[in-house]
């Protein structure tokens, strides 16, 4: 028998917004949030901090939320980990949520485990799914060597997690759902020990992942930097964007921003070709819904190949200069056709 | 004299990661003796420290929890140019969750003595968290940058760092002590030297225990995890595999087809 506990909290998400955009993350977590909170017969909330964005704290109760807690201010503007952490720790021991969702965004990264530790609490990094259990603790999902773990926090409460954009999918805006709007009294200067100077947005470079029909990813077995920009001509010459493994960001081969899977981001293109990669799940999950997945790999024992539609067993770096000319082949045919 | 704490990680060599599996049946891990290494992006923070030290005075301490065998990771710090190594090793540190995990290494932190910087990778291989570098510092009540890519000024008592955001990067001014976690692009690692690894022969890796901390057994280990793991899974891939087989040109061509009759290029 499912053990019931009366009187549980809402659900909460700290939404976040950019230049006062909402971001998407934070309505896709309100789905979430409302089918968990529905679940456990209770509210969704959202704690919303920004200066001047009103209008957007009604796109989070049209996405779900039964209330927004509004902190409105030019000092809100950007994110302030200080400042942040206060208002919503100070609002977490008001209000007791059973549940703390986070968008893994730059903001969430670090303003999650500094909350988590201040509630004294647990933290889940980048969930690919959350459910409520039949002990009605949420259970976490992450993936992890090939599987699956499943993270509870059963004793402490708020039970915090983060999600990546594109984990859950975005609602539909429900424009005639009411909710309450409560403004929040923002407190001034919280600490002088910390200061954003500058804050400096820079346009992506390239196909951006997010939304390409083909990705090309590359992997350790790339070898060097030189195997990597093989890799980068493939991804040209199919007008790809290029994404990668966290061994190759290691490596130097590629920015953090070229990151797909769990920690990093998460892509649905149509096609899907992974370059010297073992397919490990840390990755994979990051490519959701491709319609064709095709792997390069010189180990056919590689679990990769247990993961998509097309094995290619060869040495990706004599292999992928072929496979370009063949497809530059194709590509002046059609042309002249 | 600055004051450094390197807090590192001994993880599986994430080249070899993937031969790490889970045991259907018993559902637990299989290593396979993957070897265990310093995590990737903790080696650029030892290089922040290690680079500072080139210019001014500086005393760096190597801080990790682990088994007895991440001494050997504590070790190649020293040889890279650490002065001194903690292995902070109990069999009540085991199971730890982050929260527990940075509760433990801040308690060994306070041990250490007066600190001005502490320094973390933004990210461990293993687990993919990033939760150690900012606990610690809420643990520590000091503030936290994560995500630093570029030191500007590191002078007394306030730096400044640019960190990376999402599509940018923000400017910040810190007060010393602070934390700071550190992405790949801060600066590129050196190799470990054979002069390095003669020095460090001399140098010892201090074992502290629970009794040295003064923690209880509740708040460190698997006592002190809020989260624990509910079950392990294997999961199940949804495609079926043709390998395209003949000679690499043949390959190419018919990948090529196969992808044509997919409506894909």
């Amino acid at each position: 028998m499912a053990k019931l506990k009366n009187n549980v909290g809402p659900v909460w998400v700290i939404a976040e917004q950019i230049d006062c955009r909402l971001l998407s993350v934070s309505t896709q977590l309100i789905g979430q949030a409302r089918k968990l909170a529905d679940e456990l017969n209770t509210s969704v909330v959202a704690v919303f901090l920004g200066d001047n964005i009103e209008k957007q704290a009604h796109q989070l109760i049209a996405a779900g939320a039964d209330r927004v807690y509004l902190g409105n201010a030019p000092d809100l503007a950007f994110y302030h980990p200080e400042t942040y952490t206060e208002i919503i720790v100070n609002l977490a021991g008001e209000h007791r949520p059973e549940i703390i969702l986070i968008g893994s965004t730059a903001m969430g990264r670090e303003l999650a485990p500094i909350v988590a530790a201040r509630l004294k609490t647990g933290l889940t990094a980048h969930c690919i799914d959350l459910v409520i259990d039949e002990d009605r603790n949420l259970e976490q999902r992450i993936p992890a060597y090939g599987g699956l773990l499943s993270i509870i926090c059963p004793k402490r409460r708020p039970q915090m997690a983060t999600v990546a954009k594109g984990v859950f999918p975005t609602p539909e805006p429900d424009e005639t759902r009411s909710g309450e709007i409560i403004e929040l009294r923002v407190p001034g200067t919280v600490s002088d020990r910390i200061k954003t100077l500058e804050i400096v947005r820079q346009e992506p470079k390239g196909v951006p992942l997010e939304s390409a029909d083909i990705v090309v990813a590359g992997g350790a077995g790339v070898g060097d930097l030189e195997g990597w920009n093989k890799i980068a001509d493939l991804a040209g010459t199919l007008n790809a964007a290029i994404g990668s493994t966290r061994p190759a960001v290691d490596e130097g081969w590629t920015e953090l921003s070229a990151m797909i899977g769990q920690s990093g981001k998460m892509v649905s293109p149509q096609l899907y070709i992974g370059v010297g990669l073992s397919g490990e799940q840390q990755h994979l999950v990051g490519v959701v819904d491709a319609k064709v997945m095709v792997a390069i790999n010189n180990d056919d024992k590689s679990p990769v190949f247990e993961q998509v539609d097309y094995g290619i067993v060869d040495d990706c770096r004599e292999f992928v200069p072929v496979l370009i000319q063949k497809i530059k082949a194709y590509q002046e045919k059609k042309v002249i056709c | 004299m600055l004051n450094i704490v390197v807090c590192v990680k001994a993880v599986p060599d994430p080249k070899e990661a993937c031969n790490i599996k889970i045991d259907p049946a018993t559902k637990t891990l299989l290593r396979c003796d993957v070897p265990m290494v310093v995590n990737p992006l903790d080696k650029n923070a030892i290089e922040v420290a290690l680079q500072l030290k080139e210019k001014t005075d500086v005393l760096i301490t190597v801080l990790s929890m682990g088994p007895p065998e991440a001494g050997n990771v504590v070790k190649e710090c020293l040889a890279l140019g650490a002065d001194r190594g903690i292995l902070l090793s109990d069999p009540a540190f085991g199971g730890a969750d982050t929260f527990a995990t940075a509760f433990t290494l801040a308690k060994g932190i306070e041990k250490i003595g007066p600190y001005d910087v502490i320094l973390c990778g933004m990210a461990s291989s293993d687990g993919s968290t990033e939760w150690v570098g900012p606990q610690i510092a809420t643990f520590l009540n000091l503030p936290v940058v994560t995500m630093v890519k570029e030191i500007i000024e590191s002078d007394m008592p306030w730096w400044k760092v640019k960190a990376s955001i999402d599509n940018g990067y923000r400017l910040m001014q810190v007060k010393l002590p602070a934390v700071f976690t550190v992405t790949r692009e801060v600066n590129t690692p050196r190799i470990l030297s054979f002069s390095g690894i003669i020095k460090a022969r001399q140098k010892e890796i201090e074992p502290w225990g629970i009794d040295d901390l003064g923690v209880s057994h509740e708040s460190v280990g698997l006592k002190g995890s809020p989260t624990i793991v509910s079950e392990l899974s294997t999961k199940e891939s949804k495609r079926e595999v043709e390998f395209i087989k003949g000679t690499r040109e043949e390959k190419a061509e018919l990948l090529v087809h196969k992808l044509i009759g997919t409506g894909l290029l």
